[in-house]
C-alpha cells in the first residue's frame, strides 16, 4: 500500500528527524509514502488569521496534487493535518465555496481522498499489535508520556481523530514498543503555538507547566506528534534540568532496532542520549 | 467606518456569538487567558455590544493560539477560535494597530515568504523577524544559532514549481 505524503515545511528544517525517522519506520514496515510532487506550504496559523481564503486555497492545492496519486493522504505534522482536514471539510459540506476555492486554485474537488494523521495511519492500518511482534529493543526501560498538543484532536467535528480529552491511540503504540505509559492530564494542553517568537514569555510558562507535570508524573521524556510542540517544548522549557521530547516515530524506529536512528537524537535541542544510555538504549 | 460586529464576524466565521449565555468554560480552559485583557467570554460579549474600538485594539485577538480548547468546550457549538480568526481580519483591514505588533508582523512576514516561495522558509523569516520586531534582536541568537548547527535552518530556500502557482492564487485571492 503507497499512501500519498504531505511532509509540510517543518519536516524540512526544525523536525528535521520527524521526516527522517518517519521515512524509515515506513520503509522498514514496507508502507509506502509516495510525496506530493510540488506540494506547498498549508498557511500554518498564519494564513488563517489574516485571510480566511488564503486558508482554504493553500491547502486545496495539495488536496488537489493528492488527489491525482492516492486515495489516503498521510501528514506528520498536527498543524498541517488540521489545515488539510479543516479544508477538505469545508470543501465537503460548503457547496458555495467549494466554487469558489475550486475555480481559485483550478480543480475538481473530487471527496475520494481522506486527510489523516501518520498516528492513525500507523494505529489502523498498521496496528499496535504487529508493531508488538515487530520490536527488537524493548523500551520497558523508558518512562514516557504522550503528548498530542492541540491540533491533532481539536476541533473534534473536523479533525476525527482519537479522543479530545483522553487520547489513547499513541499510549497504545508506546505500549506496543515496552515503554512505560506514565498517566497525566495534559496530553492535549497547549504549548503556545505559534506565540514563539513574539510572546515567548507565555509558550515558556505553558511548556515548563507541561515538562513539571511530565515529571511529578515520574515521566523522563516527553512523546510528541508535532514539529511545533516539539521545537517548543525542547526549546522553552525553563526548569534547568532539561526533558528531552521525542517525535513518536523515533521511539518506533529505536525499538524496531533501525542502525540509524542513534543519527536523529543529535538533532536535538535537549540531548537525550543520557536518558536513553541510563535505560540501556545507547551506547 | 461603522460596522455591524457580530453581523461581519457572522459573514466571515460563520459563527453566531449571540449563541453565548456566558457560562466561562472557554474562559476557565483558555490556557493564554493570563496573557489577555479581557478573555474569550467577554470579547463574544463585546462583539454583540459591538464595541469594536476596544477589541481591535485589543492584545486578546492577537494572543490567541488557535488551540480550539474554547471551541471544543463551548456547550453552544461557537467556534470561539474562528471568531478570533474572523476579528483579527476585520482589525487589519479597518486598518487598527495590532495590539500585539509583532505577532501580526509574524504572519504577514510568514505569509510573505509564502507567496515569494511557496513554502515556508524558517533562516529568511527569522532574519526578516529579527530586523524588523520589538523583541530585542539578541534574543533566542543562542537558540538559532544551535538548530543552524543541527542542520536544521537551511540558508537557501528549495526551489520548487509550487512557487509560481501559489503567487498566482495569492494575487488572485488579493485582487
Amino acid at each position: 500500500m503507497t499512501y500519498a505524503y504531505y511532509p509540510g515545511c517543518s519536516l524540512h528544517s526544525t523536525g528535521l528527524e520527524y521526516g527522517l525517522s518517519t521515512r524509515s519506520v515506513f520503509s522498514y514496515l514496507g508502507m509506502g509514502l509516495a510525496e506530493l510532487p510540488d506540494w506547498n506550504c498549508c498557511g500554518a496559523s498564519s494564513a488563517h488569521a489574516l485571510n480566511h481564503k488564503m486558508a482554504l486555497a493553500l491547502p486545496a492545492r495539495n488536496l488537489a496534487i493528492a488527489q491525482g496519486i492516492s486515495k489516503d493522504l498521510v501528514i506528520p505534522c498536527a498543524a498541517c493535518f488540521n489545515r488539510m482536514k479543516s479544508t477538505d471539510h469545508a470543501l465537503r459540506t460548503d457547496l458555495k465555496l467549494r466554487a469558489e476555492i475550486e475555480s481559485l486554485v483550478g480543480f475538481t474537488y473530487t471527496g475520494q481522498v481522506t486527510v489523516r494523521p501518520l498516528l492513525d495511519v500507523l494505529y489502523t492500518d498498521y496496528s499496535p499489535e504487529k508493531i508488538r511482534q515487530q520490536v527488537k529493543n524493548s523500551l520497558k526501560g523508558l518512562r514516557v508520556v504522550t503528548y498530542y498538543g492541540c491540533l491533532l484532536v481539536r476541533p473534534p467535528q473536523v479533525t476525527q481523530f482519537d479522543d479530545p480529552d483522553d487520547p489513547q491511540v499513541m499510549a497504545e503504540l508506546m505500549s506496543a514498543l515496552g515503554a512505560h505509559v506514565m498517566k497525566w492530564s495534559h496530553a492535549t494542553d497547549c504549548c503556545g503555538a505559534g506565540l514563539s517568537l513574539s510572546r515567548s514569555d507565555v509558550v515558556q510558562k505553558l511548556v515548563s507547566r507541561l515538562v513539571d507535570r511530565a515529571r511529578e508524573a515520574s515521566a523522563e521524556v516527553l512523546v510528541t506528534a508535532c514539529p511545533l510542540c516539539q521545537v517548543n517544548l525542547e526549546m522553552r522549557q525553563i526548569p534547568e534540568i532539561k526533558m528531552p521530547a521525542f517525535y513518536f516515530t523515533e521511539l518506533l524506529g529505536l525499538a524496531l532496532g533501525l542502525p540509524e536512528a542513534p543519527t536523529w537524537w543529535r538533532k536535538h535541542l535537549v540531548d537525550p542520549r543520557p536518558i536513553l544510555r541510563t535505560a540501556g538504549l545507547a551506547e | 467606518m461603522e460596522i455591524n460586529l457580530a453581523a461581519e464576524v457572522g459573514r466571515i466565521s460563520k459563527q453566531q456569538v449571540d449563541l453565548c449565555y456566558h457560562c466561562h468554560k472557554c474562559t476557565s480552559g483558555c490556557p493564554i487567558v493570563d496573557a489577555m485583557e479581557y478573555g474569550p467570554d467577554l470579547v463574544l460579549k463585546m462583539v454583540s455590544l459591538n464595541q469594536q474600538e476596544e477589541i481591535f485594539r485589543s492584545r486578546d485577538i492577537w494572543l490567541c493560539a488557535g488551540c480550539y480548547t474554547c471551541a471544543t468546550r463551548c456547550p453552544n457549538e461557537i467556534d470561539i477560535a474562528a471568531v478570533m480568526d474572523a476579528l483579527r481580519q476585520l482589525a487589519v483591514a479597518e486598518r487598527y494597530p495590532a495590539g500585539v505588533p509583532d505577532a501580526l508582523l509574524f504572519h504577514r512576514l510568514f505569509l510573505g515568504v509564502v507567496k515569494r516561495l511557496g513554502r515556508s522558509h524558517e533562516a529568511a523569516m527569522l532574519g526578516l523577524f529579527k530586523m524588523l520586531a520589538q523583541v530585542p534582536i539578541t534574543n533566542d541568537l543562542v537558540a538559532g544559532a544551535r538548530l543552524f548547527m543541527r542542520g536544521k535552518v537551511p540558508l537557501l530556500p528549495k526551489r520548487t514549481r509550487a512557487a509560481p502557482e501559489v503567487r498566482r492564487i495569492f494575487n488572485e485571492v488579493n485582487r
